[in-house]
C-alpha cells in the first residue's frame, strides 16, 4: 500500500467520522487543523483505522503521534512486518 | 482475499468485532447517508436514516449515522417512540451513546440518552441538584465494572468471606436502584459484570473463591438474584462477551487510554442489546415466527422431490440442521411465540409433510396459521397477521430465498427478515442472535399462549358453521372471572398491559412496582378479567385501572384499559364496563372520565367509548391526539351480553 493510498483511506475515514466531506488529510495535518477532531474523535479515528486495516497500534505510539504522517508511517511499518 | 495477502494476515492480529449477521448489508451506505441528509423535510430524513439503521453497521457506520441523526435535532417525531435514558457508569461510556441512539432508530425509538462523568454516578444519584435529576430520565441504566467490588476481596478469602464482601457492594447497588426508582418511573436496567480478568492459577482458579474470575462470577450470581427480586432488568453483557469472545468486547488499550470498559468495536452490539430491552418493555418485541418450508424447515423441494425425497432428520448432517431449526421453533413456541407457515407450495402436499413425515418435529397443531399457496408472500404475510389478529410488524419472516426476502423487505419494511446465512447449519444461530423475541417476563400465560391460538382456530371454525354472530356467541357459552389485581398475578397484569398495543386506551406502560403501588393506593379501583368458553380458557385477557380524578371526588378516571386481541368481538368490553360500573357504584362513584390517546396501533378502539355510551367531555384532553370522554353512572343501563359472571378471579 502506498503512502497516498493510506492517506486517501484516512481522509475517507475522517470524513465519515466527522460527516465533513471538505476534509483533506496530508502527511503534515495535525489534529488541531481539523475542526471537531477532538480527543474523543481521535480515539474513534484510531479505532476505525484499526478495524479497517486490521492492525493494533501500540499504546505508546498512539500517545506520541504528532501528525497524520506519523500514523501513516506506523501503518506502513506494521503492514510491511507481516 | 488470499491467505498469502499480507492484509489477510494483519486482520488476524485485530479481534473480530461482534457482527450483526442477521441484518442485510447496505449497498451504498455512504451515498445513502448523504442522500438522507439532503431531504428537505427532516421527518423524511429521519425515515431514511431509520431504514439505513436496519442494515448491518460496523463501528464507523454507526458513528456516522448517529452524527446525521443528531444533526436533524429532532426530539420528537411522528411514528417514533421517545425515550429519555440516563446511564450511570463507573467507566467511560460516551462512545456507547451513538450506538444506543442508532439501535433505537432501528426499532423506531427516538432515544435521548445522557451519561454523567465516569465514576461520578454516586454523586449524580445522591445529589438532587445533579444533571441526572434535571434530565428527568424515564429509564436509568447502571453500567458498572467489577473492579471496585473486586478490589475489596483478598485472594485468600473463603467463599463465605467473598459473599460477605461483595454482598456489601450488591446492597449498595440495591440502594441505588431504589434511589433510581424515585427519579424515574420507567424500568431500571443493570448491566452484568464483564469478566476482564486474567487466569491466576490457571484451571485451578475454579477452586479458589478469591480468584479474580471466581469473584466476578459470584458477583454476577448475586447481582442476578438481587435484580430478579427487585424487578430490575438485565443487560447481559457478560453472556455476550462469552458468546463473541472477550477480545471482541474488551480492549485493554482502550481501558488504559480512556477507561473504556466496553470496547468501541462492540458498541453497536451493546446498543442493540440495550434497545432490545427498551423495545420489549414497550411491547415492541416480535410475536410470531413465520417459516418457509422448502430448504428452510427441510432440505429440498417437496413438490419436486416428494415426501420421501426431502432432507430431514438423522442420517444427514443437513437433515439434522433443518431438524435443529424445527426444534428451536418448537422451543420458541413453548415460551409463547406464535408459529406460522408461509410457503409457495400446494397446500395438501405441504400439510402432508407435517402429518406423514416421520422425522417432522413440528406438527400441524404447532402452527397457528398455515398458508401454502402460489400467491405473493407479502399478501400472505398480511393475511397471516389478520388471521392471528396481530400487527404485521409483529412478524419475523424466515426464508432461505434471497428474492423472497428482498421482496418482503421492500413491500413490508416493518416485517423483520433475517438475512439467513448460506449454510443451514447457521440458521438457528442467526435467528437467535437477532433477538427478535427479547422478553422481560415469562409467565404461565406464555406457556399456554400457543395452545390458546390453536383453540382460537377451533373458535374460528365454530364461527364459520354458526348461522349468525349471535348464534356463535351464544354457542361459545362464555363466562368471565374478574376481580382486583392481586400480588400473585401481578406479573401477568404487567405483561398484558405492556405488550398490548391495539386495544389499549392510553398506551401507558407500567412497571411491576408501579402496579403494586397503584393497587394499594386508596380510592384506586383495579380490575382484571379472565374469559372462559366451551373450547378453553382464554386466560387473563383484560385489565382496567381507575383512579380518582383530580376533582370532584365522586369521579373515577379510566387511566388505562387493555384487552387482548384474542378476544375481540366477544362482547367482553361491554361486560367489563358493566362490572366496572357496578364496582364503582358500590364505592359511591357517580361518573367516569376516560381518555382515548390515539396511536398508530389502537385505531381499532377509536369508537370504543362512544359505543359504550360515553359522551365527549367538555374538559380538554391532556395531549394532542387524545380525546376525553365522560360517562354518567347514575343513568347507565347494563348492556346485555352472552357472557355470564363466573365470580371472582
Amino acid at each position: 500500500m502506498t503512502v497516498q493510498e493510506i492517506l486517501t483511506a484516512f481522509t475517507r475515514i475522517l470524513r465519515d467520522l466527522l460527516l465533513d466531506d471538505s476534509i483533506v488529510l496530508t502527511m503534515e495535518t495535525r489534529r488541531e487543523d481539523i475542526p471537531n477532531w477532538d480527543s474523543f474523535n481521535y480515539i474513534n479515528f484510531i479505532v476505525a483505522v484499526e478495524i479497517e486495516f486490521g492492525v493494533k497500534f501500540k499504546i505508546a505510539d498512539i500517545e506520541s503521534f504528532a501528525n497524520v504522517g506519523m500514523i501513516v508511517t506506523a501503518i506502513k511499518k506494521m503492514l510491511a512486518l507481516e | 482475499m488470499l491467505p498469502t495477502d499480507p492484509a489477510f494476515a494483519m486482520q488476524r492480529t485485530a479481534p473480530r468485532p461482534p457482527m450483526m449477521s442477521w441484518l442485510p448489508t447496505a449497498a451504498d451506505f455512504r451515498g445513502d447517508l448523504r442522500a438522507a441528509l439532503d431531504n428537505t423535510k427532516s421527518a423524511d430524513s429521519l425515515e431514511h436514516l431509520a431504514s439505513l439503521a436496519a442494515h448491518r453497521l460496523g463501528f464507523l457506520e454507526t458513528v456516522q449515522l448517529d452524527r446525521a441523526f443528531c444533526q436533524l435535532g429532532l426530539k420528537e417525531a411522528p411514528g417514533f417512540f421517545s425515550v429519555r435514558l440516563a446511564i450511570l457508569a463507573s467507566s467511560t461510556v460516551d462512545h456507547l451513546l451513538p450506538a444506543i441512539r442508532v439501535a433505537g432508530l432501528r426499532r423506531r425509538l427516538s432515544i435521548d440518552v445522557q451519561s454523567g462523568a465516569y465514576g461520578q454516578y454516586r454523586q449524580d444519584i445522591l445529589d438532587p441538584k445533579s444533571s441526572l435529576y434535571l434530565f428527568a430520565p424515564q429509564t436509568i441504566l447502571f453500567s458498572l465494572t467489577a473492579r471496585e467490588a473486586m478490589a475489596a476481596v483478598p485472594l485468600t478469602a473463603t467463599a463465605a468471606e467473598v459473599d460477605e464482601t461483595i454482598g456489601k457492594s450488591i446492597s449498595e447497588l440495591r440502594s441505588f436502584w431504589r434511589k433510581a426508582r424515585e427519579i424515574c418511573n420507567g424500568v431500571i436496567l443493570q448491566q452484568t459484570f464483564v469478566d476482564v480478568t486474567e487466569p491466576l492459577f490457571g484451571s485451578y482458579d475454579r477452586f479458589v473463591p478469591g480468584a479474580p474470575a471466581r469473584v466476578v462470577a459470584r458477583l454476577n450470581d448475586l447481582l442476578c438474584e438481587a435484580a430478579a427480586q427487585d424487578g430490575v432488568l438485565l443487560i447481559d453483557v457478560a453472556r455476550a462477551s462469552e458468546r463473541d469472545g472477550i477480545d471482541a468486547w474488551f480492549d485493554l488499550a482502550r481501558w488504559l487510554q480512556g477507561k473504556l470498559e466496553i470496547a468501541p468495536q462492540a458498541a453497536p452490539q451493546y446498543g442493540e442489546m440495550v434497545t432490545r430491552i427498551l423495545a420489549a418493555q414497550s411491547g415492541l418485541s416480535k410475536k410470531c415466527l413465520v417459516l418457509d418450508l422448502d430448504n428452510t424447515l427441510w432440505g429440498g423441494v417437496i413438490g419436486d422431490d416428494g415426501l420421501e425425497g426431502i432432507v430431514l432428520g438423522e442420517g444427514s448432517a443437513a437433515g439434522e440442521a433443518h431438524l435443529a431449526l424445527q426444534r428451536y421453533a418448537k422451543q420458541l413456541k413453548e415460551r409463547g411465540v406464535i408459529l406460522a407457515v408461509c410457503s409457495k407450495n400446494d397446500n395438501r402436499t405441504a400439510e402432508a409433510a407435517f402429518r406423514d413425515h416421520p422425522e417432522m418435529l413440528l406438527r400441524r397443531s404447532d402452527i397457528a396459521a398455515f398458508v401454502a399457496n402460489w400467491d405473493d408472500k407479502a399478501e400472505n404475510l398480511k393475511a397471516i397477521a389478520t388471521q392471528l389478529n396481530i400487527g404485521v410488524d409483529s412478524l419475523v419472516f424466515v426464508d432461505d430465498n434471497p428474492v423472497e426476502r428482498a421482496r418482503i423487505r421492500q413491500s413490508l419494511p416493518m416485517v423483520a427478515v433475517p438475512e439467513l446465512p448460506a449454510d443451514v447449519a447457521q440458521y438457528v444461530r442467526c435467528i437467535a442472535d437477532a433477538g427478535y423475541f427479547e422478553a422481560v417476563t415469562f409467565t404461565s400465560q406464555d406457556r399456554h399462549r400457543a395452545q390458546q391460538y390453536t383453540e382460537n382456530a377451533e373458535r374460528e371454525a365454530l364461527l364459520g358453521s354458526a348461522q349468525s354472530m349471535e348464534e356463535f356467541l351464544r354457542e361459545l357459552k362464555m363466562s368471565v372471572l374478574f376481580g382486583p389485581f392481586t400480588p400473585v398475578d401481578r406479573g401477568r397484569v404487567v405483561q398484558l398491559i405492556n405488550k398490548t398495543n391495539q386495544f389499549n386506551t392510553t398506551t401507558r406502560r407500567y412497571t411491576s412496582e408501579q402496579i403494586a403501588y397503584l393497587t394499594n393506593l386508596p380510592g384506586v379501583l383495579t380490575l382484571q378479567f379472565h374469559l372462559l368458553d366451551r373450547i378453553g380458557d382464554n386466560g387473563l385477557v383484560s385489565t382496567m385501572i381507575l383512579r380518582p380524578a383530580a376533582d370532584p371526588e365522586d369521579v373515577l378516571e379510566i387511566e388505562n384499559w387493555v384487552m387482548s386481541c384474542r378476544v375481540f368481538g366477544r362482547q367482553l368490553e361491554y361486560e367489563a364496563m358493566n362490572i366496572a360500573v357496578e364496582a364503582a357504584r358500590r364505592c359511591g362513584i357517580k361518573a367516569f372520565v376516560a381518555d382515548y390517546i390515539a396511536t398508530s396501533k389502537n385505531r381499532v378502539i377509536s369508537a370504543l367509548y362512544p359505543n359504550l355510551g360515553f359522551t365527549a367531555s367538555n374538559q380538554t384532553a391532556p395531549s394532542s391526539g387524545a380525546t376525553r370522554w365522560f360517562l354518567d353512572l347514575t343513568d347507565y343501563t347494563m348492556f346485555e351480553t352472552h357472557i355470564v359472571r363466573a365470580g371472582a378471579a
